[in-house]
């Protein structure tokens, strides 16, 4: 079963067989998807009514293409700006947590470590109805008691962005950490010894080092939370990033326009996770 | 390293302020919110807008054949689905790990992992395309003649099962693989020179290597999928009888919390149980197995 050891012909080619209708059954919804955005025709399948850009393109009912569709592009900022806030907070407390585990030391580190970890294990949609019912029993607190009503914990995009925030900060603290545990803790002392101060060293010395990790946990950050629908779902107000307007209008009954919309994200997180992945190694991007 | 007592006070300090952030998060995003949901999930109401204490939503679960049917259908479906994914993932694992050399194999593995750089929904949403009854699986059946009129392969079990499958692929590939890339050849040669068969070194040797893929592969397959939302609900459609569903019905359309609290604690707790009951049958770390 492995190369040196002789195996019959029809062995080697039934399994080789069974890795192409493999990769067939992985990528066939993937390019269906692609095709289909460029049919003339109102709706995503067959008969094929001819090569079209009009879903991209078009400016006129029915066809309305994605630039001229303001609801879809509104949605698609939306999502930038949520998953732009969310990168951020999620990387900078990610290199906090990653040199509190390997540079510290404390009693009870592991337990930390632990329920760092939880957020892994929370189902998304559970995640955040938790956070929809802390938020809103904090500000209905807040109206009952003193009669202020606060904006910001009910539904929107400032609980959105709370809410990936939870999960997603545990994935980059894990990147982050990763990189940080192979860094020579001598170059930072040689750094010290050539008369920096400590925070110069890690300035100057050791954040250098963790620059890729930095922007391969940002990446990822980025994606999954443009891509999150679970948590967002249940705490999204009126605003709707762009997988909720999708969503929505999938259940409507979806046009090709939807499908130009998918294929656009699909090459934009494919390109993104690509260079990511060959840039930064492989370990990193798998989780 | 510094000496000692010069570093003690920053230290401390230092600690203390990378501690803070992380422990705000943590109390305010991840353990506070569960304990809320606890607790409003014990509240009962008597009258608009006054509650007490009691388990009134939880024996409302029990005595309520929709909510733990729904429920138990959800718990076996993920099962299955997680054995379906192990079945399904490990030949090609094999494949990747011991049979590929060189560049074709870095190209499959990474072409395993594009799938999952995209959007779920936009996953699913291209197995509507194919599935449904003016979807391209239908019109080819047509076309060859196989059958007749237009076939609705949507919103049947079979095709929730599908996309959970689909779904799930990844999280079983990777930890596989990279546990049998460690596997050496010569344990496999061994076995052969020994006496063994294909089957004999299957069983005892390359099995017992992956168990620690294995498992945790499954645990991580088996949470996604019971938590899985979107693939149960557009796939499945009104029959998929989906446990999340049920969650988000009772917060958001109808409104009651209580009800819905109690359900995502029931939740919370089978997949919590089944992650602790896979890292005790295994003897493995939590810790390990999530990083």
């Amino acid at each position: 079963m492995i190369p040196s050891i002789p195996q019959s012909a029809l062995f080697k080619s039934s399994f080789r067989l069974y890795a192409f209708i493999f990769f067939a059954f992985l990528m066939a919804p993937l390019v269906v998807v692609a095709v289909f955005a460029f049919n003339d025709s109102m709706f995503p399948s067959l008969p094929w009514h001819g090569f079209t850009w009009d879903w991209f393109f078009s400016d006129q009912e029915p066809m309305l293409g994605l630039f001229h569709d303001p609801q879809l592009y509104q949605s698609i900022a939306t999502s930038f700006l949520v998953a732009t806030c969310t990168t951020v907070l999620a990387v900078a407390l990610a290199i906090n947590n990653a040199f509190l585990f390997e540079r510290a030391t404390f009693r009870g580190k592991s337990v930390l470590y632990m329920l760092m970890l939880l957020p892994l294990v929370i189902p998304g949609v559970i995640l955040g109805v938790s956070i929809l019912i802390m938020s809103s029993s904090i500000a209905n607190y807040f109206d009952d008691v003193w009669a202020i009503d606060i904006e910001l914990l009910r539904p929107g995009l400032a609980l959105v962005v709370i809410g990936q925030f939870a999960f997603i900060t545990t994935i980059c603290t894990l990147i982050v950490a990763a990189r940080l545990r192979s860094f020579d803790l001598s170059l930072e002392e040689a750094a010290l010894n050539l008369g920096a101060s400590k925070l110069q060293a890690i300035r100057t010395i050791t954040i250098p080092y963790l620059l890729p990790a930095i922007i391969g946990a940002a990446v990822i950050s980025f994606l999954m939370s443009f891509e999150n629908f679970n948590t967002t779902l249940m705490l999204v107000g009126s605003d709707s990033p762009l997988t909720i307007t999708l969503y929505d209008r999938l259940r409507e009954g979806a046009t090709p326009v939807i499908n130009v919309v998918s294929l656009l994200l699909m090459l934009a997180s494919v390109v993104l996770a690509l260079g990511n992945y060959f840039l930064t190694g492989r370990k990193s991007t798998v989780k | 390293m510094m000496t000692k007592g010069k570093s003690k006070t920053p230290l401390k300090l230092g600690l203390l302020l990378l501690l803070c952030p992380l422990l705000l998060w943590l109390v305010l995003l991840v353990i506070l919110p569960q304990l809320t949901m606890l607790n409003i999930s014990l509240q009962e109401r008597i009258a608009p807008r006054i509650y007490e204490y009691g388990f009134s939503n939880y024996i409302e679960f029990f005595t309520e054949p929709l909510y733990w049917n729904t429920f138990l259908r959800t718990a076996v479906m993920s099962i299955i689905a997680t054995v379906l994914t192990l079945i399904i993932a490990f030949p090609i694992s094999y494949y990747i790990a011991k049979m590929l050399r060189g560049r074709a194999k870095g190209l499959l593995l990474v072409l395993c992992l594009i799938p999952f750089w995209v959007s779920e929904l936009v996953r699913t949403y291209g197995w509507m395309i194919l599935l449904r009854e003016s979807g391209v699986v239908s019109s080819f059946l047509q076309y060859i003649g196989m059958t007749e009129g237009p076939i609705e392969f949507l919103y049947t079990d079979a095709t929730i099962m599908l996309g959970l499958v689909y779904s799930s692929m990844l999280f079983m590939v990777v930890p596989l693989t990279s546990t049998l890339e460690s596997l050496d050849d010569s344990y496999i040669e061994a076995g052969y020179d020994l006496g063994g068969n294909g089957l004999s070194v299957f069983w005892q040797i390359i099995v017992p290597h992956a168990k620690p893929a294995i498992v945790s592969g499954c645990i991580v397959v088996f949470m996604l999928t019971l938590g899985n939302y979107l693939t149960p609900i557009l796939l499945g459609g009104k029959s998929s009888l989906w446990f999340t569903e049920q969650i988000f019905t009772q917060f958001i359309t109808r409104f009651n919390w209580q009800q819905g609290s109690a359900f995502g604690v029931l939740l919370l707790s089978i997949s919590s149980l089944i992650v602790w009951l896979g890292l005790k049958l295994s003897r493995q770390s939590f810790s390990k197995v999530m990083s």
